[in-house]
């Protein structure tokens, strides 16, 4: 084991003076991702609030059938605009959200005490318009129960009537677990940077020796192949987990700053919770740094290991996609697929539930077997003769 | 001491070493002659146990590098033709990797290090990282770092590859040190006055194959020529690749 601890040593050791390696692994990921979701944040909820507390404008056709709703639609903050043309090409063109028809019958039936007819012209398919289509639906609503309470008074009859059933919400999700947005997205960033955090050094320290031609004088020490190839590769382990630890420190720093009123969400992520996320990533960063390398030791050159890189990325971009998709309720047996065991877990880490120990360990040894298997791969592919020839 | 009988590897249908024979004896300096891609390094890298021989048998000082390559590796000293080193790390850090591999201590690699500063004249650039280094710079470091564990072997292919005048001279001198010590030295050439100026025994390959052996007077009575450009070029059969 001396030969590895010698490699070990001298791979970090040269690696702390590369400044690529040092950007890639620990500036890039643990600035990057948290500024862009504190970004991203920012943006959806002021975004949000610039459409709720807008004016609402609204063309309406036929205003003349129904003077006393168009009074009580201005008295509500509406600002009624004159017909348009062709109101379903309006819309269609996303140049008003929402348009509303008043039919002619309106007065008729309004006067006989039947529904009368009001037309609601919109694109529910566009997300924009959500918000405008829901306040005008509200205020129609809203004027309908209005008058309806009034006739039914006008009948001797009490409004409450009609209303058998009242609905209370009573709403058991915690602050916490109402942190969607941070659950869906922090396990895709930290599985995102334990592959990140590991690439520049899984390819410089296989692919980049063989090229700058020191592998083969390495090789003739007297040390066995695998130690040399294990001590490569726990240093590549090593830098994406302090890359991991990075991102979640400065997560730690950046949420306090996040619009979390809005979204009511509680993220203050504890010491111990940081520390528990960091130990659930852990075995993705050993996998990780064991695929990498496996890669990179099989690539016949820098740029050929390169090429793999780019679509390696896409392996933790997947559990986080399939649960966006398709959210699922966590069971034990996830446990054994690595990445999507830990973006369950932190999911649960971060909503506060508690989690069976048993999954933790289920999690942490099927993902750390799966890492050592490629490490025994990659250990076995040093070990060809080849390994040395494939660079020319 | 190193014997090698009939050693033979093909990649795929190219018969890289086809039959080669030689001894390298303690206190000389063999000189492994050939045009390019005669099958030196091939032959050298088999030496140093990187690659194993289809057919034939090395003995180093008596071990096997097929069986006991660790051993081997730790007897023998080796600059390869590939003398990458560690831009990021300085000359005297670079040389430090090699011992530690090798399992010297930290005291051992310290008095050793400072030893080879001397003798190969390392002290203008031994604590400057790598990078930018001159050739005759980077053959001194390979050198250092090969040698960082006294081997008694020592194994070197073209060593002279790319260096000035002067830097080949000193080289020369240094290799002709390592004789005057008893150490045994094998190196690979192309460059027949390299030859001509350092080796006791000259062992000529030519297509994966000896051509002759011998020291230099017994090869030009072998040949019959006068002068020993005009030796190896009949023993060879061919100028090409032979002339620096």
């Amino acid at each position: 084991m001396r030969g590895l601890r010698t490699v070990f040593k001298k791979e970090v050791r040269e690696n702390i003076r590369d400044r690529r390696a040092l950007f890639n692994s620990l500036l890039l990921g643990p600035l990057l991702f948290p500024l862009l979701f504190v970004g991203m944040m920012w943006f959806l909820e002021s975004a949000e609030q610039e459409r709720a507390e807008k004016a609402l404008e609204l063309p309406v056709i036929g205003a003349q059938y129904a003077p006393s709703l168009i009074r009580f639609l201005e008295q509500n903050g509406t600002v009624i605009l004159p017909p348009p043309e062709h109101p379903e090409d309006m819309v269609r063109d996303q140049e008003v959200p929402v348009v509303i028809r008043i039919l002619p019958e309106y007065p008729e039936r309004w006067a006989e005490g039947l529904p009368a007819p009001v037309e609601v012209i919109a694109d529910a398919s566009r997300q924009e318009s959500n918000q405008p289509i829901l306040r005008v639906k509200q205020l129609l609503l809203g004027y309908g129960q209005k008058i309806g309470a009034l006739r039914l008074q006008l009948r001797g009859v009490s409004p409450q009537a009609v209303s058998p059933i009242m609905i209370k919400d009573v709403d058991l999700s915690t602050p916490k677990s109402r942190a969607i947005l941070a659950v869906i997205f922090l396990p895709y960033v930290l599985m995102i940077t334990a592959f990140t955090g590991a690439t520049h050094l899984a390819m410089d320290t296989t692919a980049g020796e063989k090229e700058r031609k020191s592998l083969e004088p390495l090789l003739i020490n007297p040390v066995p192949r695998w130690q040399i190839m294990t001590g490569k590769m726990l240093t590549t382990t090593l830098f994406a987990t302090a890359s991991l630890a990075l991102t979640l420190v400065s997560f730690r720093i950046v949420l306090p700053f996040m619009p979390v009123g809005a979204f009511g969400m509680d993220l203050t992520l504890s010491l111990s919770t940081l520390l528990k996320i960091l130990l659930v990533v852990s075995p993705v960063a050993i996998l990780a740094a064991a695929l990498l390398t496996l890669l990179a030791a099989f690539a016949k050159s820098y740029r050929e290991a390169q090429s793999y890189m780019g679509l390696v990325i896409l392996i933790p971009m997947i559990p986080s996609l399939i649960f966006m998709a398709n959210p699922v309720k966590a069971e034990s047996w996830m446990m054994s697929i690595p990445l999507f065991s830990q973006n369950m877990l932190i999911g649960e880490v971060i909503r506060g539930e508690s989690v069976p120990l048993a999954w933790y360990a289920l999690s942490f040894s099927t993902t750390l077997l799966i890492g050592l298997i490629l490490a025994v791969a990659a250990a076995s592919l040093y070990n060809r003769p080849k390994l040395i020839f494939s660079t020319s | 001491m190193i014997v090698v009988k009939n050693l033979k590897k093909s990649f795929g249908d190219v018969k890289a070493v086809n039959g080669v024979s030689f001894e390298a004896r303690d206190g000389e300096i063999t000189g492994l002659l050939g045009p390019n891609g005669a099958g030196k390094t091939t032959t050298l890298r088999m030496l140093y146990s990187l690659l194993p021989p289809d057919e034939g048998e090395i003995r180093i000082d008596g071990m096997d590098p097929t069986k006991d390559a660790m051993d081997i590796k730790r007897t023998l000293g080796v600059v390869p033709d590939s003398r990458g080193q560690y831009s990021r790390l300085t000359t005297r850090e670079n040389i430090a990797y090699y011992g530690e591999l090798h399992g010297m201590s930290r005291q051992a690699i310290q008095e050793r290090t400072d030893q080879l500063i001397q003798t190969l004249d390392m002290n203008d650039f031994i604590d400057r990282r790598t990078e930018g280094f001159s050739q005759g710079q980077r053959v001194k470091v390979a050198i250092a770092r090969a040698m960082i564990h006294e081997p008694q072997t020592v194994l070197m292919d073209e060593p002279s590859n790319g260096l000035d005048v002067m830097s080949t001279r000193a080289l020369r001198e240094y290799i002709r040190s390592l004789k005057q010590a008893g150490h045994s030295v094998v190196l690979s050439t192309h460059i027949m006055q390299e030859v001509a100026a350092l080796c006791d025994h000259i062992v000529i390959i030519a297509d994966g194959e000896v051509a002759a052996d011998g020291t230099a007077q017994q090869l030009l009575e072998r040949s019959g020529c006068d002068s020993l450009e005009d030796a190896f070029v009949k023993l060879i059969g061919t100028e090409e690749g032979l002339l620096a």
